[in-house]
């Protein structure tokens, strides 16, 4: 497990920031998965003082706090209602109720991580992070930045009818996924995302109807298979990776067009 | 650094490393109830409530308690042992040593979810918590005779 020297518990952003700016300083989100790591932590900044754990609603978005646990996000009826499930289905399978009353929505998106299910599935949405520092951006263009000593303080999630679904393959029900695809419909253009490849989502840039047939899925698979890199780890090979890619937008788009 | 936890009902303050998981920082208040399984946030033995909520004490550093109520089995004796008796009468415990965190979810479960869950619904909310005696069955059993009891119906 990882060592800390000081614990501070952030009574603002600018204080949680300022400490940031250290390499010697992280920040404490959940703390899930840090504590599986092995770093050497001068400062922990908590940042459960700051009131970023709140769902809040208005016309136009969601807007999830960076603290939002992935309970939160998979009992939310408001959230689930608008977007077909989607916050259940992809926390559900994380390692259980216990750990998802810890672990946030923050940590997993900041961290960036390849295998995480929240990256991938809120790709497929229309959504904006929004940084303390830097303010708001795309979420797709978030995700392709190397880390840095920003602070996430939330994610917009826009109510514009866009329809999403989310299938992945697991070795065991609550292991972290070997292949994920997310997809979502809006005026008859379908988005995919593929993560956990291991590497991190991503958005597939080929265009694809709701509309396609056979011959239209697999134009589109083709060119997933030659833009998107995949790899092989103890999850699986990157043969099988590739062939879960085609199984799982098959599923994906099916699902998108049985409505 | 110094935390400060309503613990069992009762204050508890004690001085702990940054780092100190609540897992620890509970066994050193006495709560032995709490198991050091596989520090990895994938057995669930070390289940305890925090704010009336579970969550795994492994995953959790002392000082993000600071200021919360905790609770363990220790302060849920007369609920653990309402339900222990239902896993009892299913052989729903065996070695035993997951039935501390097991009980504790399944207290939280039982608040959260109501006596209408569904037996794909306890799975679920359960899978959290692994046993490597019983097969999970007569546990299932055991939950599902104690929610009909608390519901005044015979199972």
């Amino acid at each position: 497990m990882f060592t800390a020297q000081q614990y501070v518990k952030a009574a603002t952003l600018e204080e949680a920031w300022q400490l940031n700016q250290k390499r010697s300083t992280t920040l404490l989100a959940g703390g899930c998965w840090l504590r599986l790591t092995r770093r050497r932590v001068g400062t922990l900044v908590d940042l459960s003082g700051l009131g970023l754990d709140t769902i809040e609603e208005t016309e136009g978005e969601f807007s999830l706090g960076a603290m939002v646990t992935l309970r939160q996000l998979e009992t939310s009826e408001a959230l689930n209602g608008a977007f077909g499930g989607l916050f259940k289905e992809m926390t559900r399978h994380i390692v259980g109720v216990q750990f998802r009353n810890c672990a946030t929505l923050g940590g997993s998106i900041a961290a960036r991580f390849g295998f995480s299910d929240l990256l991938c599935a809120l790709l497929a949405l229309d959504c904006e992070v929004e940084l303390f520092k830097a303010g708001r951006m795309p979420l797709e263009q978030y995700a392709k930045l190397p880390a840095d000593r920003d602070i996430l303080v939330r994610i917009h999630v826009k109510k514009n009818g866009r329809r999403p679904v989310y299938r992945t393959m697991r070795n065991a029900e609550t292991d972290l996924p070997v292949l994920a695809v997310a997809a979502s419909e809006k005026d008859g253009q379908v988005r995919m995302v593929v993560g956990a490849r291991p590497a991190r989502a991503e958005v597939v840039n080929a265009p694809l109807a709701l509309s396609a047939d056979k011959a239209a899925l697999e134009a589109f698979q083709a060119a997933m298979q030659s833009q998107l890199t995949f790899a092989g780890n103890m999850r699986g090979s990157e043969e099988y990776r590739r062939h879960l890619a085609n199984v799982l937008t098959g599923r994906c788009l099916a699902a998108l067009q049985e409505g | 650094m110094q935390v400060t936890i309503q613990l069992n009902g009762r204050p508890y303050t004690a001085e702990t490393a940054p780092d100190t998981q609540l897992l620890h920082f509970l066994r050193d208040a006495g709560c032995k109830s709490v198991k050091c399984g596989c520090e990895t946030s994938g057995c669930g033995l070390c289940t305890v409530h925090m704010d009336g909520k579970p969550v795994l004490s492994c995953s959790v550093l002392a000082g993000q308690a600071d200021g919360h109520t905790v609770t363990t089995l220790e302060g849920l004796q007369k609920e653990a042992e309402e339900f222990g008796g239902f896993l009892a009468d299913q052989g729903g415990e065996q070695c035993g040593f997951c039935s501390p965190g097991f009980i504790m979810s399944v207290l939280a479960m039982g608040k959260e979810l109501g006596a209408d869950a569904t037996d794909e619904e306890i799975r679920e909310y359960l899978e959290g918590n692994l046993c490597r005696c019983t097969g999970y069955q007569s546990q299932l059993r055991a939950i599902r005779a104690w929610l009909a009891a608390k519901e005044g119906k015979a199972e």
